[in-house]
């Protein structure tokens, strides 16, 4: 613990000498640096900022050092992390490399896809796309159909990826594709790594109900994949997975806590749009759900720690498994809650009759429903909670 | 703050759940109940309950107690909760010590807390004037009378009321109706002339009563704290109160949760287990995302008491609205998950969802602990 205050103290002064005043701010989407071939950084400081970090080894605090990583402890990163939320300190690095994939490859990944590539994903040198979800396989993930048949030196992979965030910027995609169709769905699925610059891949954004299209469908016809791109087994990728998916939903959960956009929050904003009255909200109904939506969000917070503690000492709980589910919903009615703060000003779609923040929130209320549904679904969640929590009996649906 | 048990808080909770289960399961609660016991608890349990320092376990050493922290009083709660077990733990081991401990003086600590935590002495706060709880809202008086005190007024829904040996009495002393300034806190001994007292049989089966003061005379020693300034001292009492008896729901929804998912696995319906319908599935999951957020929340609230006094207020409005919308929830969901079955009296389900309803409304209902944590929170 004593080892631990200091090293707090340590991070808290590095960072101090070491943070440019202007990555100290709010960061906008535009602002945020996702690396990668196509990427850039959004200015010179940011450059300034991420090169310093990296430097440190913190990038990616935890993972080894022979990597590019930090060599530290949970405990450590956890350091960081809070040093950094405590600061404003922004993000340096983005991308679902540096969230999910490293992890995963760290874990099930072979000596040389390690060295070819998670040092790229500190470097910034690649940025990663996510190939799991199919138009025909969402909820139901392991009836994908993406094949990829067994050509003897290489994969030929065809068919397609829905869902993939901003594969038009992405360098390299991982996908779970079919490679055994005569066997229990998930028997027959391996996890792939495809370089997206491979002839016969192409990529279409998709538009959303929030005005954005950062998520596309990505295609593949006839793409041939190096065997050496195979992680894990054959047919043992449902494994990597799931793996993955933990990193997933964790990211998910915590979502809320790290947004990007210039988020009001709801009590913030009460105090800004509503009447006062004796120092109490008017509203009677708008107070009553500001109170549950806080008090939810104290409690989800609390349960983040004691996560955290469990998993620093090894108890078991179901905590963890709750919190995609919990967070996600949680994210949802906040959306909804700003929005009703806000009344008609928080419905503006553009123009200067709404501020920046007004306009944001309406944005991020669009975006949020996408949260319950991605990464497995509420109902996805209940059912895996019903299932390896409660061990309740199954049946055919799912 | 610690949201883990470390291994003594885990052997506590383990003998208190063996214990319990031999002798205090939910059949005793029947038995009190289905006897019409003039007492409403089992004397000789609450003595073997003693004997292994639950009485105590809040109490620091110098009085004769365990000193063993609210998270390990916490524990027993929550076991007491799980087999509905009728003692005076609450009302005088959690309630009526912490009231001597923040405000009692050392002459009044030195002869109570010892016999408090021996199981000798048993104390009721005799708070509540009105069907809801409105701990500023008192109109029972009290006023000086030379070296004595005159009390007049009524109390209801006085939990143990009718069976403690001392009554804590809040009274207003100046100031008007709903001010928290100006009340006073009087120990009075149950046998005093001039209290007269109801016993009200309640949908738990559980001790209540309501009390009647008419010019009640007590000596001036008897006041716990400073004249009119009770407010300081009942407010943190009611928190280590409301933190104690969230523990106790926190059983009594676990229980009621666990029973109706061993049921859902086991009752067959169209030829299969009803647990295997998603249409259960899903609600159950959903009260097992609420329990693991309870279970955060006690944590942190019992951990508060000792090392973050200053998070007390908003932490036990927190885990006492928490708790009730779980126990109400978990009650609820048990009766229609069992079915017919769950609405007979042969079945303990109904008695967990009585307690609940007693249990939610003792030391404030949800609206009321809302209200309090949006006031606390500046809205």
């Amino acid at each position: 613990m004593q080892d631990l205050d200091q090293f707090r103290q340590e991070v808290r002064q590095w960072l101090e000498d070491n943070c440019p005043d202007s990555q100290r701010q709010p960061i906008t989407p535009k602002e945020q640096y996702w690396g990668g071939r196509r990427g850039s950084f959004p200015s010179e400081d940011a450059r300034l900022w991420y090169e310093r970090m990296r430097t440190k080894g913190w990038i990616a605090p935890e993972w080894p050092t022979e990597y590019g990583g930090g060599g530290l402890s949970d405990q450590e990163a956890r350091v960081i992390k809070q040093e950094m939320k405590r600061l404003g300190a922004r993000t340096p690095l983005y991308g679902i490399g540096l969230w999910m994939l490293g992890a995963a490859l760290l874990e099930y990944g072979n000596e040389a896809q390690k060295q070819q590539h998670i040092p790229a994903i500190i470097n910034g040198e690649t940025r990663w796309a996510q190939g799991y979800s199919e138009p025909g396989a969402g909820s139901d993930l392991a009836s994908l159909q993406c094949k990829a048949e067994d050509m003897g030196d290489h994969f030929l992979v065809n068919g397609s990826k829905i869902w993939t965030t901003a594969a038009d910027k992405c360098d390299w995609i991982f996908c779970l594709v079919r490679t055994d169709p005569n066997v229990k769905k998930q028997e027959g699925i391996s996890f792939l790594l495809i370089d997206m610059d491979d002839p016969g891949i192409s990529t279409t954004p998709i538009g959303l109900i929030s005005g954005e299209s950062e998520f596309c469908q990505t295609f593949f016809d006839n793409v041939k994949v190096p065997k050496e791109n195979l992680v894990g087994e054959l047919n043992k990728g449902w494994s990597v997975a799931k793996a993955l998916l933990v990193h997933e939903r964790k990211l998910m959960a915590e979502i809320g806590s790290d947004s990007p956009r210039k988020v009001v929050a709801p009590t913030e904003a009460a105090k800004q749009y509503l009447e006062f009255h004796d120092g109490k909200i008017s509203d009677a109904q708008l107070r009553s759900e500001l109170v549950d939506y806080n008090m939810q969000m104290h409690a989800i917070a609390l349960t983040h720690f004691r996560g955290f503690e469990e998993k620093s000492s090894g108890v078991r709980s179901a905590a963890p498994l709750v919190m995609k589910y919990l967070g996600t919903e949680a994210e949802k009615t906040k959306s909804e809650l700003l929005l009703a703060i806000m009344g008609s000003q928080g419905l503006g779609w553009e123009g200067d009759a709404f501020t920046i923040e007004e306009l944001d929130t309406l944005r991020l209320w669009a975006m949020s429903k996408a949260m319950t549904i991605a990464g497995g679904s509420s109902e996805v969640q209940l059912n895996v909670i019903a299932k390896n929590v409660l061990e309740l009996p199954q049946s055919g649906g799912n | 703050m610690a949201l883990v048990l470390n291994e003594e808080q885990r052997l506590l909770r383990d003998s208190a759940r063996e214990f319990l289960a031999s002798n205090a399961p939910v059949a005793s609660l029947r038995k009190l109940r289905d006897e019409r016991d003039p007492l409403g608890y089992s004397q000789a349990l609450w003595q073997q309950m003693a004997e292994l320092g639950w009485a105590s376990i809040i109490v620091p050493e110098q009085y004769g107690g365990l000193n063993f922290g609210f998270t390990g009083l916490g524990l027993v709660m929550e076991e007491c909760g799980r087999t509905l077990a009728a003692s005076p733990l609450l009302a005088s081991a959690v309630v009526g010590a912490s009231c001597i401990l923040c405000g009692g003086n050392e002459a009044q600590k030195s002869e109570l807390l010892p016999r408090i935590a021996a199981g000798q002495l048993t104390l009721a706060l005799a708070l509540e004037e009105s069907h809801h709880h409105r701990p500023s809202h008192i109109t029972t008086t009290l006023r000086r009378d030379g070296d004595h005190f005159v009390i007049n007024g009524h109390k209801t829904f006085v939990v143990d009321g009718h069976s403690a040996n001392k009554l804590i009495v809040v009274a207003r002393s100046t100031g008007t109706e709903h001010s928290e300034q100006g009340l006073s806190l009087v120990l009075l001994d149950r046998e005093t002339e001039g209290l007269t007292c109801q016993r009200t049989m309640m949908v738990d089966s559980r001790n209540a009563a309501r009390l009647s003061f008419d010019n009640v005379r007590v000596h001036n020693e008897a006041l716990i704290g400073d004249i009119d300034g009770g407010w300081a001292i009942l407010e943190p009492t009611l928190d280590r109160g409301r933190i104690a008896l969230a523990a106790e729901m926190m059983g009594c929804a676990l229980e009621a949760f666990e029973r109706t998912v061993a049921y859902l696995k086991e009752r067959e319906q169209f030829g299969v287990p009803i647990g295997s319908f998603q249409a259960l599935q899903h609600r159950a999951a959903r009260m097992q995302a609420d329990i693991e957020l309870c279970r955060s929340v006690l944590l942190q609230a019992q951990g508060a008491v000792e090392e973050t006094p200053d998070q007390l207020p908003i932490l036990a409005s927190l885990a006492k609205a928490k708790l009730n919308e779980l126990v109400k929830l978990v009650t609820n969901e048990a009766v229609q998950m069992h079915g017919g079955i769950g609405v007979t009296d042969e079945l303990d389900i109904g008695l967990f969802l009585k307690r609940a309803r007693v249990a939610m409304q003792i030391y404030g209902d949800t609206g009321f602990h809302k209200d309090r944590y949006a006031t606390l929170s500046g809205y």
